[in-house]
């Protein structure tokens, strides 16, 4: 047990390094991601109080389209020059590295999140009622995105084609996340009259499946 | 040390190895030569348990390499140097070497005097510890490579193809390396075309063609 959590802390820490050095998060995604919050913007009118009743839903949208490029990213880097050929020879358990990688992806979601939290009540105008459901929901989807991108962008680059298939794969089995987020942000933001810890339920066993699932599966994806 | 019976590999559905029969002592250094497409980057792979074997037996340090829990187990304790380097490129030289060692199995993180005498080994210069890899030349790479595994100690060595990118400098560390790590009691096999050269590190000589074992100079 040791051995995998030293592993999984070793690659998810370099996969931070990498990150803080190159600086793609900070200075492509983050700023994508406060012009997805503006264009949206734009496209509603910038009639705040429509703003306010979407933000939830614009928020966790583009939650997700930031993710799809953080995981890209989290693939890309073992693509490069045969890293993850080194990774597969190293004996490192498939579920220590997969555990590993989620990891970094999901800080740096929680990272993105804490910034688009920030844009939508500037932009939006949102006010957080809740903040606790707030933090739960962020904490929850992140885990539920991380796990989830990470186990696809595994399968969507062992088929080689991974730019393009990527969103297609991943887009439609995170529905479930949207959905559970943007109703449990609907509660937190009083933008809605619905009960989000419910919500939050739906988002926990997703979590934990999607945590189990890609632990189990990791390993024949790499393998491949 | 290593023990192919029959040993067939697939690239895909393509059969790179059409039934392999090598044995490999401990202590040994052996050349695997052939053209290009014999089989030899295949057989590096199936002996670092990157590949199961479709049918025969493959058996590496006392692991058969047919479960995948095996060949897992076996790779900690194998080196393989192939066409790519494995290093990241937003990642200094040190934190590389230090990153493969660790991840190879090396319990705590090997000491700065560690990574800098395997720099050294492979004649790279301390002054690049902190340079990150994306500046440095081709062969820097290839060495940086080296050093990663040097930081290790593996007991078997799987070289494909060392000298390429090399100056003749480099490929003189590389020759010295082999020499140092069959010295140290460790087992070498080294895929090359630069046969004159290596043939001096090493009496056996494997040829492969055709996906299989064509002459065997211990034979």
């Amino acid at each position: 047990m040791s051995r995998f959590l030293a592993d999984a802390r070793l690659v998810a820490a370099k996969d931070l390094r990498i990150e803080a050095r190159s600086r793609v998060v900070l200075n492509q995604v983050a700023p994508f991601a406060l012009l997805v919050l503006v264009l949206f913007g734009f496209a509603l009118d910038a009639d705040q109080r429509t703003l306010r009743a979407f933000a939830p839903g614009l928020f966790w949208v583009a939650v997700l389209l930031c993710a799809l490029l953080a995981i890209q990213r989290s693939v890309s880097v073992e693509q490069a020059d045969g890293a993850l050929s080194g990774l597969r020879l190293s004996g490192m358990s498939p579920a220590a590295l997969f555990v590993g990688k989620a990891s970094a992806v999901f800080v740096q979601l929680v990272v993105l999140e804490v910034l688009l939290t920030a844009g939508i009540i500037v932009l939006y105008g949102s006010e957080v009622d809740q903040p606790l459901l707030v933090f739960a929901t962020g904490l929850l989807a992140a885990v539920a995105v991380a796990c989830t991108g990470t186990l696809y962008g595994a399968l969507a680059s062992g088929l080689g084609v991974r730019e393009t298939l990527l969103p297609i794969l991943l887009l439609p089995v995170l529905a479930p996340v949207l959905i559970g987020a943007t109703r449990a942000f609907d509660d937190a933001l009083g933008s809605a009259a619905v009960d989000g810890w419910s919500w939050l339920g739906l988002l926990a066993v997703f979590a934990v499946v999607a945590t189990a699932g890609g632990a189990l599966a990791f390993g024949a994806l790499v393998e491949e | 040390m290593v023990e192919l019976n029959a040993a067939v590999a697939l690239l895909g559905r393509f059969p790179a190895l059409t039934g392999v029969d090598l044995r490999i002592e401990a202590g040994e250094t052996v050349l695997l030569q052939g053209p290009n497409g014999a089989g030899k980057t295949t057989l590096l792979r199936l002996c670092a348990g990157l590949l199961a074997p479709e049918s025969g037996t493959v058996t590496v340090l006392g692991h058969d390499l047919a479960a995948g829990p095996e060949r897992r187990a076996v790779r900690r304790r194998v080196a393989l140097l192939g066409h790519s380097t494995g290093l990241y490129e937003d990642l200094t030289v040190a934190e590389n070497v230090r990153f493969w060692a660790r991840a190879g199995g090396l319990d705590v993180e090997p000491s700065v005097e560690r990574v800098v005498g395997a720099l050294q080994r492979l004649g790279l210069d301390d002054g690049l510890l902190d340079l990150p890899v994306h500046r440095l030349s081709a062969g820097q790479r290839r060495r940086t490579s080296l050093a990663a595994l040097v930081v290790r100690r593996p007991e078997l060595w799987l070289l494909d193809e060392p000298h390429a990118g090399l100056d003749q400098a480099g490929r003189k560390v590389v020759d010295e390396l082999i020499g140092d790590a069959v010295a140290a009691g460790g087992t070498v096999v080294v895929s090359s075309h630069e046969l004159e050269r290596v043939r001096l590190l090493s009496p056996r000589v494997v040829t492969l063609a055709g996906g299989t074992v064509h002459r065997d100079t211990s034979s």
